[in-house]
């Protein structure tokens, strides 16, 4: 579905991503993760457009799609959410899931349908005429899953939808990610909170330093040498291998 | 439908009526301006309240459609209505040009407002330099008594023109609102990036909406011409219609579709009045004008609109009681 | 082709009018710098202050020299209230807000003026208004010449004020980072009132400069705030070394335009390189940041 090859990224005499390659299977939940400043979200920014790689290509079900713009990369169906979540202030939930809904409805009752279908997918169908700027953390998050969601994509880029929930939030979160899944949309996730990566994604590419350290299956992943020290730092996992306990901690 | 649509109609068919009751040509005359800066103010607010870009300049596109009327009729004899179109197209133009030089470069807030003020500066002082325009002198339009000339002894048949075209992009304004490209332009006002996230392309929808902003000031500014058939570079691309066409739709309520009308009435309403008490004295009228900005901006940001709908909730409660 | 000897007089009194553009732009970029607002009320402040020099001298007496030190002292406390308890209350922290209320300003105190004074063309007399000195290929008069030292001077202490100073450090720290700066204690409103009380200051003493050898009318500081908005977007938004060579240069481009196209077209050649700038490279030529 996805296929990105060695892409790098510069800014200045920074290089972000470091030729980076991932390639993301239909029908899976991928999960990316690494440590503070790994690259992660420039990678996501790669993939869905906002920014162009300084080299490399990134491919969407077959198609190059490198040097198309993010408008029309969301037409193709690659929908992303922010990390720091972006709600159309001025709009009430159901209007801020239209602005999603009408890329694929152009009539307005149209877009309204299908965007309260959304928000009861996500579980803001009781809050619908609310005002984006009212919502709570949770229901904000929610409303930026429910927006990408509302573009009907092939591939959602979810950048950090769980940061900042509380452990409630987050158990009530999994299922309609899992959902969304289950209903045929490819996910690829930026994460931080391990214990929901573990669980949800089948597959874990591993960004250090801007580089791809590791990937493969959450449990290869979490024994990995490599990657517990990028987390930890050098000699951790020695350290780790003589507990008996061994495993990532984030 | 009715819902969205009836006030508007009440509103143009209720101020239609106006003429019927009153005949004196004070009053007609000032109807007639106020509703020509009305129209110009519409135009500022598809681009500066629906997409949320504020332009500094929007006298740049007043100025083309008006001269653009004077011209073609005095250097080329064209028919004053032929005119009046392709003045509006021509406005709808320079709208793109401007827009796509300063949206292609990713201006936005302050620079936006800047690059559309220096755009309408350079038109004024060519405007005024060039012979063509008739330079600082001026230029009449000659004065040829006729509907076919787009010339009107009574007032009346002005108020009726503009009121219907300040009712169409009323209704037009409505129509926006309740589409797709309404629902693009307020997300590209609110937040550009989840706008493109979301497959909008924004700069598309920020040309086409600079495009009939321009083409709606445009009008206003070809209205101008056939109603005091005379034009000069500080009337047509001065700062004053910059001004008005940005204040009336803040003071009237940005971003929704009566608040340029609203406003627009408020504003020359007030300035009479003023007017009228303070005697001749120059000017009083347009600080009365930036206090009002302020004013708005500080204590009432959604403007009139945003009172009103104070008012009427307050009112409601009131009666569920 | 013209002598040398006239291109050579014309740069020399581009230089002159740069200086005054000079401290004008240096206003508008330090507030930019600082708020990262264009200060629409700029140039009514210029004209107000042109016509506090102008009652200074012909209701008062004192000359525009010797108001220069009061008039700027009046005009840094006007401009540091005026952001304090209008222009900071009345936007509600919003950046577009700011923008509209500094237009507000602009519509108030020019159309004040207009009121006032009403739209003659005003100037005064002073006995040294037509000295000049003898370059033997030309000659420079002498306000211009006062003017272009006066300029100089302001910036360099501008520019140490900012460095050496711990209001200048203040500033600069909120010019960067100003929830950072709000953390380490500095207080911000105070910060951006100062920065707005210096920016009225600068024009100021721009007007005190400008009144022996110009003429003011309610309208004469727009002209100005244009060029200077040039000036500002040429040197880089922000940039105090930008602001002044951005200035001289533009000074002399006028002068030069004046020369070979005349008057009226002369300050084209302004507004084009304002718009090929804006739009080719909005960060300006000197790129950095104050």
């Amino acid at each position: 579905m996805l296929s990105v090859q060695s892409v790098t990224k510069r800014f200045g005499g920074l290089v972000a991503v470091d030729s980076a390659s991932l390639d993301v299977a239909q029908g899976s939940i991928a999960g990316l993760i690494g440590p503070n400043g790994a690259g992660k979200t420039t990678l996501f920014t790669l993939v869905a457009g906002f920014e162009k790689p300084s080299s490399g290509t990134v491919s969407f079900a077959g198609q190059d799609v490198t040097a198309l713009p993010a408008h029309e990369r969301a037409a193709l169906g690659i929908a992303r959410t922010f990390q720091i979540v972006q709600p159309f202030a001025g709009l009430s939930v159901v209007e801020n899931i239209a602005v999603g809904a009408y890329l694929r409805h152009p009539a307005r009752a149209d877009a309204q349908a299908k965007a309260r279908a959304v928000a009861d997918l996500v579980g803001l169908g009781g809050q619908l005429e609310q005002s984006a700027a009212a919502l709570t953390v949770a229901g904000r998050k929610r409303l930026e899953l429910a927006r990408a969601l509302a573009t009907e994509p092939r591939l959602l880029l979810l950048d950090e939808v769980l940061a900042g929930l509380n452990p409630s939030e987050i158990r009530d979160m999994i299922p309609v990610i899992r959902n969304i899944r289950d209903r045929g949309v490819t996910i690829l996730m930026v994460e931080h909170v391990m214990q929901a990566v573990m669980s949800l994604c089948e597959h874990i590419h591993v960004l250090a330093q801007g580089k791809i350290i590791a990937q493969g299956k959450p449990a290869e992943i979490a024994s990995d040498p490599a990657v517990i020290e990028a987390y930890l730092g050098q000699g951790a996992a020695k350290r780790l291998q003589a507990k008996p306990a061994g495993g990532a901690d984030a | 439908m009715i819902r969205a649509y009836g006030p508007a109609i009440v509103l143009i068919a209720a101020a239609a009526l106006v003429p019927f009751a009153i005949t004196a040509n004070t009053v007609l005359n000032f109807i007639v301006f106020a509703l020509i800066i009305a129209l110009a103010a519409q135009g500022w607010n598809v681009l500066g309240g629906l997409a949320g870009q504020f332009s500094f300049g929007h006298a740049a596109f007043f100025g083309s459609g008006a001269y653009t009327t004077a011209l073609l009729q005095t250097h080329w004899g064209v028919n004053a209505w032929v005119a009046f179109a392709l003045s509006i197209l021509l406005a709808g133009a320079v709208g793109w040009i401007i827009g796509f030089l300063s949206f292609r470069s990713g201006l936005r807030g302050s620079y936006f407002a800047l690059v559309t003020l220096a755009f309408a500066e350079v038109l004024r002082i060519l405007a005024n330099a060039s012979t063509f325009t008739g330079g600082a002198a001026g230029t009449l339009v000659k004065l040829d008594m006729g509907p076919a000339n787009f010339q009107f002894a009574s007032r009346a048949a002005f108020v009726w023109i503009a009121l219907a075209l300040v009712g169409f992009v009323l209704i037009a304004t409505i129509a926006i609102m309740r589409s797709r490209f309404g629902a693009w332009l307020t997300a590209v006002r609110e937040n550009e990036d989840a706008a493109r996230a979301l497959g909008v392309d924004t700069l598309a929808v920020k040309l086409k909406a600079i495009t009939l902003s321009a083409a709606i000031t445009g009008a206003a500014g070809a209205l101008y011409v056939q109603y005091y058939l005379y034009l000069d570079a500080s009337i047509a691309y001065g700062p004053w219609i910059s001004i008005e066409a940005l204040v009336a739709p803040i003071v009237g309520g940005i971003g929704t579709a009566f608040g340029p009308i609203l406003g627009a009435a408020a504003l020359h309403g007030f300035g009479e009045l003023t007017k009228l008490f303070a005697g001749g004295i120059p000017g009083i009228d347009l600080v009365l004008y930036g206090l009002l900005l302020i004013a708005t901006i500080a204590f009432a940001p959604d403007g009139i609109m945003g009172l009103l709908k104070r008012l009427a909730s307050v009112f409601d409660r009131r009666r569920t009681r | 082709m013209l002598a040398p000897d006239i291109i050579l007089a014309a740069v020399l009194n581009g230089l002159m009018t740069g200086s005054i553009y000079a401290l004008v732009a240096l206003g508008l970029t330090l507030v930019y710098g600082v708020l990262h607002i264009i200060n629409f009320a700029h140039g009514a402040t210029l004209t107000a202050a042109m016509f506090a020099a102008y009652v200074a001298q012909t209701a008062l007496g004192i000359d525009p020299y010797l108001a220069l030190l009061p008039v700027t002292l009046l005009f840094f406390v006007l401009g540091y209230a005026v952001q304090r308890f209008v222009i900071g209350p009345a936007s509600h922290g919003e950046d577009r807000n700011i923008l509209l209320v500094t237009l507000g300003l602009s519509i108030v105190i020019e159309n004040a003026m207009l009121a006032i004074f009403r739209s003659d063309t005003r100037s005064i007399d002073v006995p040294y208004a037509f000295e000049s000195i003898d370059l033997g290929f030309t000659f420079l008069a002498v306000p211009r010449v006062a003017a272009f030292g006066v300029a100089l001077i302001v910036a360099l202490l501008l520019g140490f004020l900012l460095r050496a100073t711990d209001t200048g450090r203040a500033i600069r720290a909120v010019a960067r980072e100003k929830t950072g700066a709000a953390l380490a204690g500095i207080d911000v409103p105070h910060i951006y009132a100062v920065t707005f009380g210096l920016g009225a200051a600068s024009v100021a003493i721009a007007a005190c400069l400008l009144m022996p050898t110009f003429y003011v009318t309610p309208r004469a500081g727009n002209a100005f705030v244009l060029v200077a908005f040039t000036i500002v977007v040429l040197g880089g938004m922000g940039s105090i070394p930008g602001a002044l060579l951005g200035a001289l240069f533009i000074g002399v481009v006028e002068s030069l335009c004046g020369l070979f196209l005349g008057e009226s077209l002369g300050q084209i050649g302004i507004f084009l390189i304002f718009i090929l700038v804006l739009l080719v490279k909005p960060t300006g030529l000197f790129g950095a940041r104050a």
